[in-house]
């Protein structure tokens, strides 16, 4: 393999990586924008998609099982947030925070229970296991292109959706100043309910593409968790088009580490820039102060 | 005959041992990271105790097991341990699952004179050897071997080694890497990955760019030896894959599909009991066990649950050789056993081996048709 090639098949595996963490990075900002709360549940949202759809691909086509297991989830988030948020918005956001924690534990657990502690996966999407799609010499999972495929409409389709349409602006509007918001009819308590069915459809989401390729178990969500935190936070919490460049980063950092220096010290790397940029900019590469300030009144 | 002989002698001493149950105590990583061994070594004991009391038990006395899932923890697997110790009073433990679990209490059992028969592979868990510990599984040492004996008849020399952050991935790699000269193998890439990892193939690029590979060997436990073989198809690095016997779970060929075809890897001979000769002496229990297993829980059954076998199969017999529930004339029983058939392979335990398995335990298999089958040069 030449030297072009081989940089383009690392920065392929880290985009591949990178595109897991933006999903999830982006569900951090949807949710934290509305509430101000981190929600540390947000990994056991991919978890779910990808079980559900598993379970379901039984019964019905995959096409069918991925909208029925996001649609699930959805359901699932929304009703995490009427449930647990809801009735405690009083309380302080740490205990909120400490609240989506215990959630974690306990959906992983129930996953334990509703399934068991089997790895398992939903089928390629196109080809198998040992197909791939060579490019300028470097070669890939067709599964990969779904991945980033899926990732990008998602984005596009997120964008829109606050940008351009009244629920979206309603939602902007909420994050942007909650009394404000209230004051101009806005339904500030519904917004945030969606805002969770929209974090947990995206996450249940990513949880389906990604299945090939990563396999689907009771525990993958804490540690997706965990590296979508610091996408959200390399990218600027409150700011979902940041998540996206911050996990691409996160997932590209990885792989360039892995070419330079023992596999075993990837995570190193990437925190260790994760931790230069904070000291540089304390609010992320496209956080704004502005922003987190008028979440804290 | 061994239960009608436990039958027999059972009433007589009743009187003298007062008819209590026998304790044994368990700790499986049940659920966690290693619940693929944990689960069905539970499964596998569950049974194997039923059974058994079913027969009639052992020197008259039922058999109860004390069960505790550690979730691959360490921290658990000790206070574990030390309940089990001070509290249950157990007559021995069976597991833990894993190597760093098992090497967490090895010392504690030691002290304590308590017996712990292990279903973990790591080497360091019986050399040195410690008087109170044994363990059931192949040795890493000889699965290497066979590894490198295979990849010689193939005409292979340079070779990359993957192994997992996790104890049984730091004891394989340092096998392979110690055994690596005296079989006339270099090993010319080297990488750990992380045992949670989702995808390798920025690793999997790493080694294809390293000059000459002729073969990959990954040593892991995990989920991961799925992903090795996929993500090698994937980037188009055409080599033989070697696993470890850590492989020997049906579910991770599932996994990889068709990327799994052609991966060898030693095991014991559970996994191909259908094709060995009608008078391989390990044949009828592998074949009880796996009718059993599959019959009660409707799954496959793997070279793991056949630790948890080997090692109840171990006590239980040095109880009725000792005639006694005195830890110590058990553990010198064990010392004694010679030529029990179990499931990985035919022990023979002295003062010195305490793992009692012979380079002949395993055979190379390899995956045809996503099925296991027995590797022919």
């Amino acid at each position: 393999m030449d030297h072009g090639s081989l940089a383009l098949q690392y920065l392929l595996s880290g985009i591949t990586k990178g595109s897991i963490y933006a999903v999830v990075a982006i569900g951090f900002n949807l949710i934290f924008n509305a509430t101000g709360v981190l929600n540390f549940a947000q990994g056991e949202f991919v978890m779910l998609g990808g079980m559900l759809a598993v379970t379901l691909t039984h019964f019905v086509s995959l096409p069918v099982a991925v909208t029925g297991a996001v649609l699930a989830v959805t359901l699932v988030g929304c009703a995490l947030e009427l449930l647990f948020f809801r009735p405690l918005r009083r309380h302080s956001v740490l205990l909120m925070i400490v609240i989506t924690i215990g959630l974690s534990i306990v959906i992983q657990e129930a996953a334990l229970h509703l399934w068991d502690e089997k790895v398992r996966s939903l089928p390629y999407f196109t080809g198998n296991e040992v197909s791939s799609v060579k490019m300028l010499g470097a070669a890939i999972s067709p599964q990969v292109l779904w991945v980033l495929g899926t990732v990008a409409l998602a984005v596009v389709g997120l964008h829109v959706f606050l940008k351009f349409t009244l629920q979206g602006r309603a939602m902007r509007a909420c994050s942007s100043n909650p009394e404000a918001a209230m004051l101009a009819g806005i339904n500030t308590a519904n917004m945030r309910t969606l805002s969770f069915g929209l974090s947990a459809g995206l996450g249940a989401l990513a949880g389906c593409v990604i299945s090939p390729i990563t396999m689907t178990h009771y525990e993958m969500g804490a540690p997706l968790a965990i590296k979508g935190f610091a996408a959200a936070i390399l990218g600027g919490l409150g700011n979902p088009m940041g998540a996206v460049v911050g996990g691409l980063l996160v997932g590209v950092l990885e792989a360039v580490a892995v070419s330079r220096l023992p596999a075993g010290y990837n995570d190193v790397a990437a925190f260790a820039v994760l931790l230069l940029v904070l000291f540089v900019r304390p609010h992320g590469l496209f956080g704004s102060l502005a922003a987190e300030q008028a979440r804290e009144c | 005959m061994a239960a009608l002989v436990g039958l027999l002698v059972g009433p007589s001493l009743r009187a003298a041992e007062t008819a209590k149950t026998i304790k044994i105590g368990a700790i499986f990583s049940v659920t966690g990271p290693a619940a693929f061994l944990g689960a069905p070594e539970e499964k596998t004991a569950r049974m194997f105790i039923d059974q058994l009391n079913a027969k009639g038990g052992l020197l008259g006395a039922k058999l109860e097991l004390v069960l505790k899932d550690s979730a691959a923890s360490s921290e658990k697997t000790v206070s574990f341990a030390k309940q089990l110790i001070e509290e249950e009073k157990v007559l021995a433990i069976i597991g833990p699952s894993t190597s760093g679990e098992t090497l967490a209490i090895k010392n504690l059992c030691e002290e304590n004179k308590m017996l712990l028969i292990s279903c973990a592979a790591a080497e360091t868990i019986v050399n040195p050897v410690a008087r109170y510990v044994f363990k059931t599984p192949q040795k890493d040492s000889q699965a290497v071997i066979w590894i490198y004996r295979t990849m010689k008849d193939k005409g292979i020399t340079k070779i990359a080694v993957l192994s997992s952050n996790s104890g049984f991935g730091a004891a394989g790699k340092k096998q392979l890497e110690d055994i690596a000269k005296t079989e006339g193998i270099e090993i010319v890439a080297n990488e750990v990955y992380d045992r949670a990892a989702t995808d390798l193939t920025d690793v999997l690029t790493k080694v294809k760019s390293a000059a000459g590979v002729q073969a990959v060997v990954n040593w892991s436990i995990e989920p991961a030896q799925s992903l090795v073989a996929k993500n090698m198809k994937q980037i188009g690095l055409d080599v033989p894959l070697f696993q470890s016997h850590g492989f020997g779970n049906r579910k991770y060929a599932e996994q990889a599909g068709v990327a799994a075809e052609g991966i060898l890897f030693p095991a014991g001979r559970l996994l191909v009991v259908d094709e060995l000769p009608r008078t391989h002496p390990q044949r009828r229990l592998l074949a009880a066990y796996k009718r059993d297993y599959e019959a009660l829980y409707k799954e496959d059954v793997s070279t793991f649950g056949g630790h948890a076998y080997d090692a109840l199969l171990i006590i239980t017999e040095a109880i009725r050789k000792a005639g006694s529930t005195d830890r110590d004339k058990v553990r010198d029983a064990i010392e004694n056993l010679k030529g029990l058939v179990g499931t990985a392979g035919i022990f023979n335990f002295s003062p010195t081996d305490h793992t009692g398995l012979a380079l002949d335990a395993f055979e190379m298999l390899t995956v045809k048709g996503g099925k296991f089958c027995l590797y022919k040069k």
